[in-house]
């Protein structure tokens, strides 16, 4: 079922489309990640222009994190007031990140440095939760209890000054700890498309030590609000995002993460993070491989 | 002595009214891209017309040239930096056509000399792509070569030596491709009529490919009305997301 995208100018094959966002959205619904990382690669490699890619591949995240923040709100499992905090940050950081794809586009690095995040930020966090996830699941075989966290923010949050007290994760520290936090995702969202929650989980709990009742909930809270408001900046700077393609992502991708939630009761929690961990390896291991192959294409045109 | 005096008794046909004439035409004028569009295939036919109406022995040939709107472009190359392949190179072309396609009679090696293909732009090694910023022009030669192989893979350069067809040395069509990923524009159609290695005849036709309908409303609605294009595209996210989370629920 051959439809033309208005915005990309090409015509893709409809239901690969849908497929592709029902498995995306049966991997966030399972893990409870927005699933970025894994659409915007897949777009490029099917032929959607990156910036394209990356621009729709924001929209096709909020709907996969809707119902999980509705979910998360009925279980008390967000904390609002550390919510907009990130999301405060989180707005600064995309119209920061909207700047920097404009600069790295015009000087034709956007692709490289895109790659090259890719390939930093899924190596080592999927490094970490390799690590992690190995380390209870041996725990766990031993019968021992798992290793106690140890519920403390790292040094340098503790010195920033002007605290406030978030109650709902337990802190007493610095806003401008979670901002800057904030701001980082930010911008990831804008340059490669994903919600960043595989970067905000872990920061939550190993950099600001929240509470881990409330850490998916608030993450998707502030994920929905920071690539909304993504996929506004790049519809009034880049006019990229294709609402033909999004709509196609959100059909696959809201049914198949409901999917991924029922799923996901089935399979122990510790196997869960194993398997996470295994996918974000292998996309930074491909990608990095793609980077020192010879690519396809030496030459790229681009408007002038 | 008699031949020579028949040749001043026709020469003044030969030399002025004596031009034959194309008749050309085009399947579709408009090409209008809608939501089930995968490309288009163009007719282009016509007819030559020659003075008298009669057929010279050595019948003469015709090339066809589908253009697309011209534009500003920046090519980039790859190169292994320290392991990696990064855009290392650039050079800019002020004129390069998005979408080039020509279809001929026989080789256009056979029809025309360098400079007359380069004249008319015959030919997808003859395009005046107007190199703007190159050094050297071993540097533009490469960049220009680089595009030329990269648009011709993706068929938006397309040459079609033979697929030009004349019937009886009056009639001609061919057949030219579209593809789906074309800009939106203006494109022309031009026959040009070859006979001895020189242009004796060339007639132009327009052809409009655009958007239409809900495609044409949503690419205007993205480029002018950025802020409310996005509004929508959020809440068609949320609405959806949220509508499959209460469908889901009442299971």
């Amino acid at each position: 079922m051959d439809l033309y995208l208005p915005i990309a100018n090409l015509s893709v094959n409809a239901l690969v489309i849908v497929a592709l966002g029902l498995g995306v959205g049966v991997l966030s619904g399972l893990f409870g990640v927005g699933g970025g990382f894994l659409t915007t690669p897949l777009l490029i490699f099917y032929g959607i222009p990156p910036t394209v890619a990356a621009a729709s591949a924001a929209s096709q995240v909020t709907g996969a994190s809707v119902s999980g923040v509705f979910a998360h709100f009925r279980r008390g499992g967000v904390d609002t007031q550390m919510g907009w905090v990130l999301v405060g940050g989180g707005l600064i950081g995309s119209l920061l990140g909207a700047f920097l794809f404009r600069l790295l586009q015009a000087t034709g690095q956007i692709d490289t440095v895109i790659n090259l995040l890719y390939v930093v930020l899924l190596g080592g966090i999927g490094g970490l939760m390799m690590r992690d996830a190995i380390r209870t699941l041996r725990a766990v075989r031993r019968e021992d209890a798992p290793p106690a966290l140890k519920r403390r923010h790292h040094a340098l949050v503790a010195a920033l000054p002007l605290r406030w007290r978030f109650y709902a994760s337990g802190l007493y520290i610095s806003p401008l700890a979670p901002m800057l936090l904030g701001v980082v995702t930010g911008i990831m969202t804008v340059l490669l498309g994903i919600g960043g929650g595989f970067i905000m989980v872990p920061a939550m709990i190993y950099l600001l030590g929240m509470g881990t009742r409330v850490v998916v909930g608030t993450s998707l809270f502030q994920i929905l609000f920071v690539t909304a408001a993504t996929t506004l900046i790049h519809s009034i700077t880049t006019h990229a995002v294709d609402i033909v393609l999004a709509a196609l992502l959100l059909i696959g991708s809201v049914v198949g993460a409901q999917l991924g939630a029922i799923l996901a009761q089935r399979v122990k929690p510790d196997f869960l993070r194993l398997l996470l961990a295994a996918l974000v390896l292998v996309v930074a291991i491909r990608m990095a491989i793609g980077l020192g192959w010879r690519p396809d294409e030496i030459y790229t045109v681009q408007a002038s | 002595m008699k031949r020579i005096a028949a040749l001043a008794l026709f020469a003044p046909t030969l030399l002025g009214a004596a031009k034959p004439v194309l008749v050309p035409d085009v399947s579709q004028r408009d090409i209008q891209i809608v939501y089930s569009f995968t490309g288009a295939e163009l007719l282009l036919f016509g007819a030559i017309v020659y003075p008298g109406g009669r057929t010279p022995d050595r019948p003469a040939d015709i090339a066809v040239v589908v253009k697309g709107p011209v534009e500003p472009i920046r090519v980039r190359e790859k190169q292994k930096v320290a392991g990696i392949w990064v855009n290392a190179d650039s050079a800019s072309f002020r004129s390069a056509p998005s979408f080039y396609a020509v279809a001929t009679s026989r080789p256009l090696e056979q029809l025309v000399d360098e400079r007359t293909a380069a004249i008319y732009e015959l030919g997808i090694r003859n395009l005046q792509l107007s190199p703007a910023d190159a050094d050297t022009p071993d540097k533009a030669n490469r960049f220009e070569n680089g595009l030329v192989d990269l648009r011709q893979r993706n068929n938006l350069y397309d040459q079609q030596p033979g697929a030009v067809r004349i019937t009886d040395g009056v009639l001609y069509r061919a057949r030219i491709r579209i593809p789906a990923r074309v800009p939106v524009g203006t494109y022309t159609a031009e026959t040009f009529l070859i006979q001895d290695g020189r242009v004796i005849a060339a007639a132009v036709r327009d052809i409009n490919i655009q958007k239409s309908g809900f495609e044409q409303y949503v690419a205007r609605a993205a480029a002018d009305h950025g802020f409310i294009y996005g509004i929508v595209a959020v809440a068609l996210s949320i609405g959806l997301g949220w509508a499959a989370g209460a469908l889901f629920r009442r299971f």
